[in-house]
């Protein structure tokens, strides 16, 4: 559903705002007190090395893994203390990008996108079938590859379909987990731009998961770092940069990211 | 519906002469896009005249993709008819959204398939009949491409993944033997009851050990073990290959020079046709056991006549019958479950319908396999 887009407000309005979470897998603890706040209407880029524990938070905030101490709050509703309908109306409220697609393989691309929809609202097929080609232009595919299986679609296909579904609902707030990974970097650049363009046009707020350099350079408002299971640092690019922590030195600054960010750091504001 | 359904009018409609103004208010979203939709198509076919129309979209509060689709969609509808359309008063957030959706392009949507019923039908039963074939065809295909393995395999022995048979004999056969004995020993019980009951009749109750000798070792226990092996291992590998399949492992093992038949389909037929011959053995044994049982408990027969009644009663070759169909039976099965295995396509529903298919299939075989064994093994006299 549709909000007003941040502009509009004059102070920023957290939409999730976990507080001292711990995540841990038998004796092994994943996340360790661990707070995160993300803003309407923002582009939060969530970083951190591999198994640091970036998708197990992602994962704990939509419910899927438990916790075992801390709150969260999504739209201000307590999803630990929730009930079962508030915590519902809630996840209509949000889409989840999996990092495989995560489409159902047995159905055709536009039942996939027509899934949800049908389950929550009472709409005419027609209205379903034009409001799936619609998303699809939407993600820069067009209505040639609705009668497709997943399996038949490229990966690049895949995720563009994936994101589709996750706005079938028009979510207030989508879950990307590594949007880019896996494609080739024009594509990864279009990706962005896509859902740059999106965040503009449907006034969504967008939890990142990425590695990519170039998404974060380029689409995020916000990167927050994860490592040794807490945020370590949240803020802009700008900060993270002038940051002196040793881990943040050589994920923004190290070989790799040079190259990235000289010539875009100029253009950035 | 859910909480957030408006009662209001979302849109209301003025006609002065053939200039049709709409005024829309209230929340274009998806909760009210049910009702919306039907108030805009009833809108379009209410005024198939007018020459100009303008649309007002300052009263709206919110909009998303479902509204601005309707909006669209009306917008669309009158343009096609030639009507000067005009929307205004949109809020500069939605416009984004709006010039988004003014691209869509419907027309390349391919037609979906369906309505000609009986077209259909035609076309789904020549399919069937058409898959029997094929999957003959498969069969055989496996059966060939076995042989050559087996070649390759006996030309360097050393290649031979002793392992994987090891592993998959443990699977199929081993970690079997519990459920087969407790299966073929309940069917044995329940032949010799049920002969003894009905035998007593006319006083020939020593038969039924004739009865239960003959059946269980030429026919029973083999079909039962070769049933619960196709239910429990064909089943198995199927779902195995069928996944690795799906994602790729069969092409990764292809491309670094393997031969997937070799590494793959090879120990698991072969641990079948170790296997089966064993369970049937066992199971044979647990058959007659349970039928001895019964036969003392229930019918009175002492264990004593019971063991000479039945080496009067059946001769080597009767238990030959058996033993000789087991590695044959086992065979059909694994080759059945491989080529389905193989058949599996990318989605979660294909590896369902396969497995379904090979357990169903290799069920159908080894019972027509053993009526042919029958008709042979009378004409040879055995």
């Amino acid at each position: 559903m549709a909000t007003a887009p941040a502009s509009t407000n004059g102070k920023k309005e957290i939409v999730i705002e976990a507080r001292d979470i711990v995540v841990g897998f038998g004796s092994h603890l994943v996340l360790n007190h661990t707070d995160l706040d993300v803003y309407r209407g923002e582009i939060l880029g969530f970083v951190g090395g591999s198994g640091a524990g970036k998708s197990v938070l992602m994962r704990t905030i939509i419910g899927l893994i438990p916790k075992r101490a801390g709150t969260i709050k999504v739209f201000g509703v307590d999803m630990g203390e929730a009930s079962d309908s508030e915590r519902r109306a809630v996840e209509r409220r949000w889409g989840v990008l999996f990092q495989q697609g995560a489409l159902f393989s047995s159905l055709t691309v536009m039942e996939n996108l027509q899934f949800p929809v049908r389950e929550y609202l009472h709409l005419s097929q027609r209205l379903l079938d034009e409001l799936a080609i619609a998303k699809l232009e939407m993600v820069g595919l067009d209505a040639s590859v609705c009668n497709k299986f997943p399996s038949e679609l490229s990966g690049g296909m895949t995720k563009r379909v994936a994101l589709a579904r996750a706005l079938a609902l028009d979510p207030e707030i989508v879950f990307l987990d590594e949007p880019t990974s896996g494609l080739d970097p024009i594509g990864a650049g279009d990706f962005d731009t896509l859902i740059a363009t999106l965040q503009r046009t449907l006034g969504l707020t967008v939890f990142m998961v990425t590695h990519d350099l170039d998404s974060l350079h380029t689409v995020c408002d916000r990167i927050a770092v994860l490592a040794e299971g807490k945020v370590i640092a949240a803020g802009t690019m700008e900060t993270m940069l002038a940051s002196e922590h040793p881990w943040l030195k050589s994920y923004f600054r190290g070989k790799r990211s040079r190259a990235g960010y000289q010539p875009q750091g100029k253009a950035a504001t | 519906m859910v909480g957030g359904v408006s009662d209001k009018t979302l849109l209301d409609d003025s006609v002065q002469g053939s200039h049709l103004a709409l005024v829309g208010a209230g929340a274009w979203i998806a909760v009210n896009a049910h009702g919306l939709e039907a108030s805009i198509q009833a809108l379009i076919a209410k005024y198939p005249s007018v020459k100009k129309v303008d649309i007002d979209m300052e009263h709206v509060e919110r909009l998303d993709t479902f509204g601005a689709w309707l909006l669209e969609r009306l917008v669309r509808a009158f343009k096609a008819r030639g009507c000067q359309t005009d929307v205004t008063g949109l809020k500069d957030d939605y416009k984004a959204l709006m010039d988004e959706l003014r691209s869509v392009k419907l027309e390349d949507a391919q037609p979906r398939t369906g309505g000609q019923a009986f077209n259909y039908a035609l076309h789904s039963i020549g399919e069937n009949i058409a898959s029997v074939g094929n999957s003959f065809l498969a069969i055989v295909n496996m059966l060939g491409a076995l042989v050559i393995a087996w070649l390759r395999v006996a030309a360097r022995p050393h290649t031979f993944r002793l392992t994987s048979l090891v592993h998959q004999l443990d699977n199929v056969a081993w970690r079997a033997v519990p459920i087969i004995l407790l299966i073929t020993f309940l069917i044995g019980c329940i032949i010799a009851q049920q002969g003894l009951f009905h035998f007593r009749k006319f006083g020939a109750d020593v038969y039924v050990v004739d009865m239960v000798g003959i059946l269980v070792l030429r026919e029973l226990g083999v079909l039962i073990v070769c049933i619960m092996v196709a239910g429990r291992s064909g089943s198995a590998y199927t779902a195995e290959l069928g996944s690795m399949k799906m994602r790729e492992e069969i092409d990764a093992l292809r491309t670094m020079g393997f031969d997937p038949v070799e590494v793959l389909i090879l120990p698991r037929i072969l641990a079948l046709i170790i296997g089966v011959p064993i369970l049937t053995f066992l199971g044979s044994m647990a058959a007659l056991y349970g039928g001895g049982l019964v036969c003392w408990l229930y019918g009175g027969i002492d264990p004593d006549i019971f063991l000479s009644r039945l080496k009067e009663a059946i001769a080597l070759n009767t238990f030959q019958v058996g033993m000789i169909k087991a590695p044959f039976m086992a065979l059909v099965i694994g080759a059945v479950a491989c080529v389905e295995g193989l058949a599996v396509k990318g989605s979660a529903e294909s590896l369902g319908r396969q497995t379904t298919a090979s357990v169903v299939e290799s069920i159908f075989l080894v019972i027509v396999m053993d009526g042919v064994f029958a008709i042979f093994f009378t004409s040879i006299g055995m």
